[in-house]
C-alpha cells in the first residue's frame, strides 16, 4: 500500500510544503511536485548525473535520494542559480552558466544542468581548478555530445573570468602541437 | 534567388569567384555566436518532453516480450482494465498498420500483431493516472506465447529460412541484399603488385542520448491529434502517425520540443508515439510515456555489428588498385533503415582515396535482437575502419609511411567516384597536413618506444543525400520568414535541432543575409502546424539544405527591402547594404537608417513582409539501380591521429590525444563546429573501446544499463584537438558542409593503427577490450618465439 507523506522542502530559498508518495525521490518531486523541470532524469539509477542538485552545497544524484531525507536542507536546483546570482547582486546568469553559453559547451542540454551544478560546487570549493580537478570533480556527470572538451574549457573560461584573467585560446583556436610523450 | 541558382560556378562565395567573400567580411558567418538556446539550456528553463504536464495528464506503459521470438497465443487484458486508475488498455489490435521509416519495408507495428521478435518487443500499453497503477497494470495482462526457434547468429540466418521473423518474404530472413561492381576487380587484383586480404568485425553500439525517449499526446475534442515526441524527425513522424492511425494527416499536429540528444537513436517513428496517440483518442485524455533508460536501450537502432572481409591491391608506389568487399550485416529484428545500411555499407567508401576498381557484396540479415537502425555515420562507420586498417596493411607491406599512402591514394576534388558520385570540394590533403603537423608525426611516429605510437585514419561522408526516404519532387528543405513591425524576424523551420545547432544555424545566416544581430531573430521549429515541410535531423543533411533554403528565403525578402529603401533614397537598389542593423548607401555612408525603417517602408511599398525559401538537390547520381544512394550534392572529409599507449601487463589502452582535422567546407559558426568533431572523436573512441552492445544467449541484453554499457566520463576521455579545413563548397551555404557525423569515422581505425605502432599488434576485431589486447599480444609473442626458434635451427 502506498503511503503519503507530507513534509516541507527548502528549494532555492523557497520552502514548500509537500505531499508525496513515500516512495518518491528528490527527483520526482521536484520535477513533478514542484514543477521544478531543470533537473534531468537520464536514467534514474544513479548513472548519469543529469538530475545533480546541490544539497547544503554539494551535488547529489536526486534520483537516488527519497525526497522526504532532504527535510531540513538547503536544496539548490538550476533554477536557482540565476535568482541567487542577482539577489547577490550579480547581473544576468550565473556566471558558471554563462561560460557554458559563451563557449559552445551546451548541445543538446540534457546533461548540462547536471554538469553546471557539479561545476559550481566544484568553484565553490576550489575557486581556480586544474583540469584534472575537474576531470574528476565533473566525472559523475554524463555528457554523450561534446566530449567534454567544451565543458573544461567553460569552466576554465569562468575561472578566468573571475579572477580578471583573459581566457586561454580554444581548442581550435590555437594550433596545439604535440607535447612530448607523457611518463 | 531561387535556391536552384545556388548550384554550379554562379554561386555568390568561395575562391576566385566574382564577390568572392573572406572570413573576415563575413559579420555573422564564421564568428564563435552563441546559441539561441544557450541560455536556456543553462539555466533549466528550456523545455525537453518529459517536462511537459498537461491537466489531466495519464501516464503510459509499455508490457514488453520476455522472448526473444515467439507467437503470441492469447493476450487477456480484462484484469488490467478492471484496476482502479487504468484509463485503457491496447494491444496489437488496437493498431495493426505496419508501418517503417523506408515506405519499401514497412513491417514493425506499434504493438507487436501476433508475434514477438526480440525481448522487448512491445506488446501491449496501458494509460493510467499515474506511473505505479500503470505498471501493476501490466503486470495483470496474460499473454500466453509459442516460443519459436531464435536467430542470434547472423550466419544462420543467411542460410536458415524457417522460420521466418517476417513471414511472407520471398528472401527468408535475409532483410537487404546488394552487389554492386565498378570495374574489373578480380584482374585489378591479380595484377597488383601487393595484396592484403583480411577480416575484420564491427561489433554493435548504441547512440545513449542522456535523454530517455518521450511523448505526450493530445486529442481534442474537434479531432486533432497533438504529439509532443523526442523525435529527430518531425515529418516521418508525421506521416506515420497518419497511416497508422487512419486520421488524415492535416489532422494531426507533431511537435519535437527540446531534444536531449539523438545521434539517429530518435530517427525512426517509436513505438511509445503511435501508444500515446492511440491512448489519447481513446481516453479523451492527454497521455505521457516516459521509457525506462531499460527500454531505451532494447529500442536501440544503434550501429549494426558488421562481419568485414576485405581485399585490397596497390602497386610497388602504394597506388589502390582494387578494393573487394563482402560484408555480413546483423540488422536485429526490424528492417528500420536497414535497406539504406545496406547500400551505404559499400557505396560510401569510394573517397577520399581513387579506387580503380571496386566491389562490394552486402548482405543485412534478420536476427531476434533489438532492431539497428542508423547511428551517426550510419552504415559507413564500420566499413571505414575495416578499409583504414586494410590501407595500414598494405602501407606496411611496401614500408610506405601510413600518412604518405593516403596522400598518394588522394581522389582530388571535383571529380567523380568509381560508383559515379560527384565530388566537389575536398580539402583532404589539408586535413592530413594539419594532423601531421599538429601531431609532429614526422618526429614521434614510431620513435615513442615500446608501448606508444601514432596512428592515422582518413574518411568522407555524405552532407545529406538527394534520396528522400519517399520519393517526391517536392523541396527536401522549406523557410518561411515573418517580419514583424519591431523589427524582429522569426524563422520557421520544419529542421530538428537536436544540440548541434541548427535552429542557431538558421538564425546566424538570417543575420548575415539581412544584416540584422542575432537577438532580433526569433526561431520557431519542428512543429508540423507552424512550419513548412522539411525532412529532418539525418545524414547531415540541415546545415546544407536547410541553410541553403535560408538564404533563398532572406534573398527574396532583402530584395523587398533594398528595392524599398532604394526607392525612398532614390538611388539604385545596388548602393544599399544591409548591416548591422542599418540600411546604409555604400556611395555615401553618411545616409542610413535603421533596419526598422527599412522593414516599415517595404511594409508599406509591398504589403505585408514575409518569404519563403526552399532547397533542393541537383540531380545526382551513380546510372545504375542504388545509384542515388549515397549520392550527395557535398562530401566533408577527415583525418584524425591518435596517440595511445598500451599497457601491456594489463591490456588496457589509453588515448591521449585525438588530432580530428575536418573539411567542413566553411564553418558557419568554428565553436559548433569544433563541438561536433570533438563530440563525434568522443563517440568514436567510446564505441571502440569501452562500448558494447550485444545481447546474451538467451538474447537478453548483456546491460542495459549507463553503468554497465560504459560511456566514458571526463576521467576516460582523452583531449581532443579540432583543426578546422575550410575548402568552401561552391554549393553549400556559404560554402559550408557537415561537420556532425564525418569526423568519427578516423576514430576507430586510427586508434587501431595507433595500436600497432605502439606494441605491433592489429586490432581487427571491436572493442579493443584489455583481454583482445592480452590475447594479440600472447599470439605475437608465440609467433615471435617461433621464429626465433626456427631462425636457431
Ligand atoms: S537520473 Fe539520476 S543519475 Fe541518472
Ligand atoms: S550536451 Fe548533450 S548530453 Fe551533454
Amino acid at each position: 500500500m502506498r503511503r503519503m507523506g507530507e513534509y516541507r522542502l527548502e528549494v532555492n530559498g523557497d520552502t514548500h510544503e509537500v505531499s508525496a508518495p513515500d516512495h518518491w525521490t528528490l527527483l520526482e518531486v521536484l520535477r513533478y511536485r514542484l514543477g521544478l523541470t531543470g533537473s534531468k532524469q537520464g536514467c534514474d539509477k544513479g548513472d548519469c548525473g543529469a538530475c545533480t542538485v546541490l544539497v547544503d552545497g554539494r551535488p547529489v544524484l536526486s534520483c537516488l535520494s527519497l525526497a522526504r531525507a532532504s527535510e531540513g536542507r538547503a536544496i539548490t536546483t538550476i533554477e536557482g542559480l540565476m535568482p541567487a546570482h542577482l539577489r547577490a547582486g550579480g547581473k544576468g546568469a550565473d556566471p558558471v552558466q554563462e561560460a557554458f553559453d559563451r563557449c559552445g559547451a551546451l548541445q543538446c542540454g540534457f546533461c548540462q544542468p547536471g554538469m553546471i551544478l557539479s561545476a559550481r560546487a566544484l568553484l565553490n570549493r576550489c575557486p581556480a581548478p586544474s583540469r584534472e580537478q575537474m576531470r574528476d570533480a565533473l566525472s559523475g556527470n554524463l555528457c554523450r555530445c561534446t566530449g567534454y572538451t567544451q565543458i573544461f574549457e567553460a569552466v576554465e573560461s569562468a575561472v578566468a573570468t573571475s579572477l580578471g584573467l583573459t581566457p586561454a585560446p580554444r581548442s581550435w583556436e590555437a594550433p596545439p602541437v604535440a607535447k612530448e610523450a607523457r611518463p | 534567388m531561387s535556391a536552384r541558382d545556388l548550384h554550379g560556378p554562379g554561386a555568390p562565395w568561395g575562391p576566385g569567384e566574382p564577390g568572392a567573400k573572406s572570413n573576415q567580411e563575413f559579420v555573422t558567418v564564421g564568428k564563435p555566436h552563441r546559441k539561441v538556446d544557450g541560455i536556456a539550456k543553462a539555466t533549466g528553463a528550456a523545455i525537453y518532453a518529459d517536462d511537459i504536464t498537461l491537466p489531466g495528464m495519464l501516464h503510459a506503459k509499455t508490457l514488453r516480450s520476455p522472448h526473444p521470438h515467439a507467437k503470441i497465443r492469447r493476450i487477456d487484458t480484462s484484469k488490467a482494465r478492471a484496476l482502479k486508475g487504468v484509463h485503457a488498455v491496447i494491444t496489437g489490435e488496437s493498431m495493426p498498420i505496419k508501418y517503417g521509416v523506408i515506405p519499401w519495408t514497412p513491417d514493425e507495428n506499434a504493438l507487436a500483431v501476433d508475434k514477438v521478435r526480440f525481448i522487448g518487443d512491445p506488446v501491449a500499453a496501458v494509460a493510467a493516472i499515474d506511473e505505479d497503477t500503470a505498471n501493476a497494470a501490466l503486470k495483470l495482462i496474460e499473454v500466453e506465447y509459442e516460443l519459436l526457434h531464435t536467430f542470434l547468429d547472423p550466419r544462420e540466418s543467411l542460410v536458415r529460412a524457417e522460420p521466418a521473423i517476417h513471414e511472407g518474404r520471398k528472401e527468408g530472413n535475409i532483410s537487404k541484399s546488394v552487389q554492386l561492381e565498378f570495374g574489373q576487380v578480380d584482374e585489378a587484383l591479380a595484377s597488383a603488385d601487393v595484396v592484403v586480404e583480411d577480416d575484420y568485425f564491427f561489433h554493435g553500439s548504441t547512440h545513449a542520448p542522456i535523454e530517455p525517449h518521450c511523448a505526450v499526446a493530445t486529442y481534442s475534442p474537434d479531432g486533432v491529434l497533438t504529439l509532443w515526441s523526442a523525435t529527430q524527425i518531425t515529418h516521418y513522424v508525421h506521416r506515420a502517425l497518419s497511416r497508422v492511425l487512419e486520421l488524415p494527416a492535416h489532422r494531426i499536429r507533431v511537435i519535437q520540443p527540446c531534444l536531449g540528444g539523438a545521434f539517429g537513436g530518435k530517427s525512426d517513428p517509436f513505438s511509445l508515439e503511435f501508444c500515446v496517440a492511440k491512448l489519447a483518442m481513446l481516453t479523451g485524455r492527454a497521455v505521457k510515456m516516459l521509457w525506462t533508460r531499460e527500454e531505451v536501450f532494447y529500442a536501440h537502432r544503434g550501429r549494426h555489428p558488421m562481419q568485414l572481409h576485405y581485399r585490397s591491391g596497390a602497386t610497388k608506389d602504394g597506388k589502390l588498385t582494387g578494393v573487394d568487399a563482402k560484408i555480413l550485416i546483423d540488422g536485429g529484428s526490424y528492417s528500420s533503415f536497414g535497406l539504406v545500411t545496406t547500400y551505404y555499407s559499400g557505396q560510401l567508401l569510394t573517397g577520399p582515396y581513387h579506387f580503380p576498381t571496386y566491389r562490394f557484396d552486402s548482405t543485412r540479415v534478420f536476427t531476434n535482437k533489438p532492431p539497428c537502425g542508423p547511428k551517426r555515420g550510419h552504415g559507413s562507420v564500420q566499413p571505414r575502419f575495416a578499409f583504414e586498417v586494410q590501407l595500414d596493411q598494405l602501407a606496411e607491406k611496401l614500408a610506405l609511411d601510413p600518412i604518405e599512402i593516403r596522400r598518394r591514394n588522394f581522389q582530388g576534388d571535383f571529380t567523380r567516384t568509381v560508383n559515379g558520385q560527384r565530388v566537389t570540394s575536398n580539402g583532404f590533403l589539408q586535413c592530413l597536413d594539419e594532423v601531421e603537423r599538429a601531431s609532429r608525426w614526422r618526429e614521434r611516429r614510431g620513435k615513442l618506444g615500446f608501448g606508444r605510437g601514432l596512428g592515422v585514419a582518413g574518411s568522407m561522408y555524405i552532407s545529406g543525400t538527394n534520396y528522400p526516404v519517399y520519393p517526391n519532387e517536392m523541396p527536401q528543405a522549406g523557410i518561411q520568414l515573418k517580419v514583424d513591425r519591431s523589427g524582429l524576424v522569426t524563422v520557421f523551420t520544419g529542421g530538428n535541432d537536436i544540440g548541434q545547432g541548427s535552429n542557431s544555424m538558421c538564425a546566424y545566416i538570417v543575420s548575415e543575409e539581412l544584416g540584422i544581430p542575432i537577438e532580433r531573430i526569433r526561431v520557431v521549429a519542428a512543429d508540423t502546424d507552424l512550419c513548412p515541410v522539411d525532412l529532418g535531423a539525418y545524414s547531415s543533411r540541415v546545415t546544407f539544405m536547410v541553410g541553403n533554403a535560408t538564404i533563398d528565403a532572406c534573398r527574396k525578402l532583402r530584395e523587398q527591402l533594398v528595392a524599398a529603401v532604394a526607392e525612398k533614397w532614390g538611388c539604385a537598389p545596388t548602393r544599399v547594404r544591409l548591416l548591422e542593423g542599418l540600411a546604409i548607401d555604400l556611395e555615401d555612408t553618411s545616409r542610413s537608417m535603421t533596419s526598422v525603417e527599412a522593414f516599415h517602408l517595404a511594409e508599406t511599398k509591398f504589403d505585408t513582409l514575409g518569404a519563403t525559401g526552399s532547397y533542393n538537390t541537383p540531380k545526382l547520381g551513380g546510372d545504375y539501380r542504388g545509384g542515388t544512394i549515397g549520392a550527395s550534392p557535398a562530401y566533408s572529409f577527415t583525418a584524425h591521429v591518435v596517440d595511445a599507449s598500451v599497457d601491456v601487463e594489463t591490456g588496457r589502452i589509453t588515448v591521449h590525444d585525438v588530432w580530428v582535422a575536418h573539411d567542413c567546407g566553411r564553418a558557419l559558426n568554428p565553436m559548433i563546429v569544433a563541438g561536433q568533431m570533438e563530440g563525434s572523436a568522443y563517440m568514436g573512441i567510446a564505441e571502440a573501446l569501452f562500448e558494447e552492445h550485444d545481447v546474451n544467449r538467451f538474447g537478453l541484453h548483456r546491460g542495459p544499463s549507463l553503468l554497465d554499457y560504459r560511456l566514458p566520463t571526463s576521467l576516460d576521455t582523452p583531449e581532443f584537438r579540432a583543426r578546422i579545413v575550410e575548402s568552401i563548397d561552391p554549393e553549400g551555404p556559404y560554402g559550408a558542409k557537415e561537420a556532425g557525423e564525418g569526423p568519427l569515422h578516423p576514430s576507430l581505425p586510427a586508434l587501431s593503427n595507433a595500436v600497432y605502432d605502439a606494441v605491433g599488434i592489429r586490432l581487427k576485431h571491436l572493442p579493443f577490450t584489455p583481454a583482445k589486447v592480452l590475447a594479440a599480444l600472447r599470439e605475437k609473442r608465440e609467433r615471435e618465439s617461433v621464429a626465433t626458434a626456427q631462425g636457431a635451427r
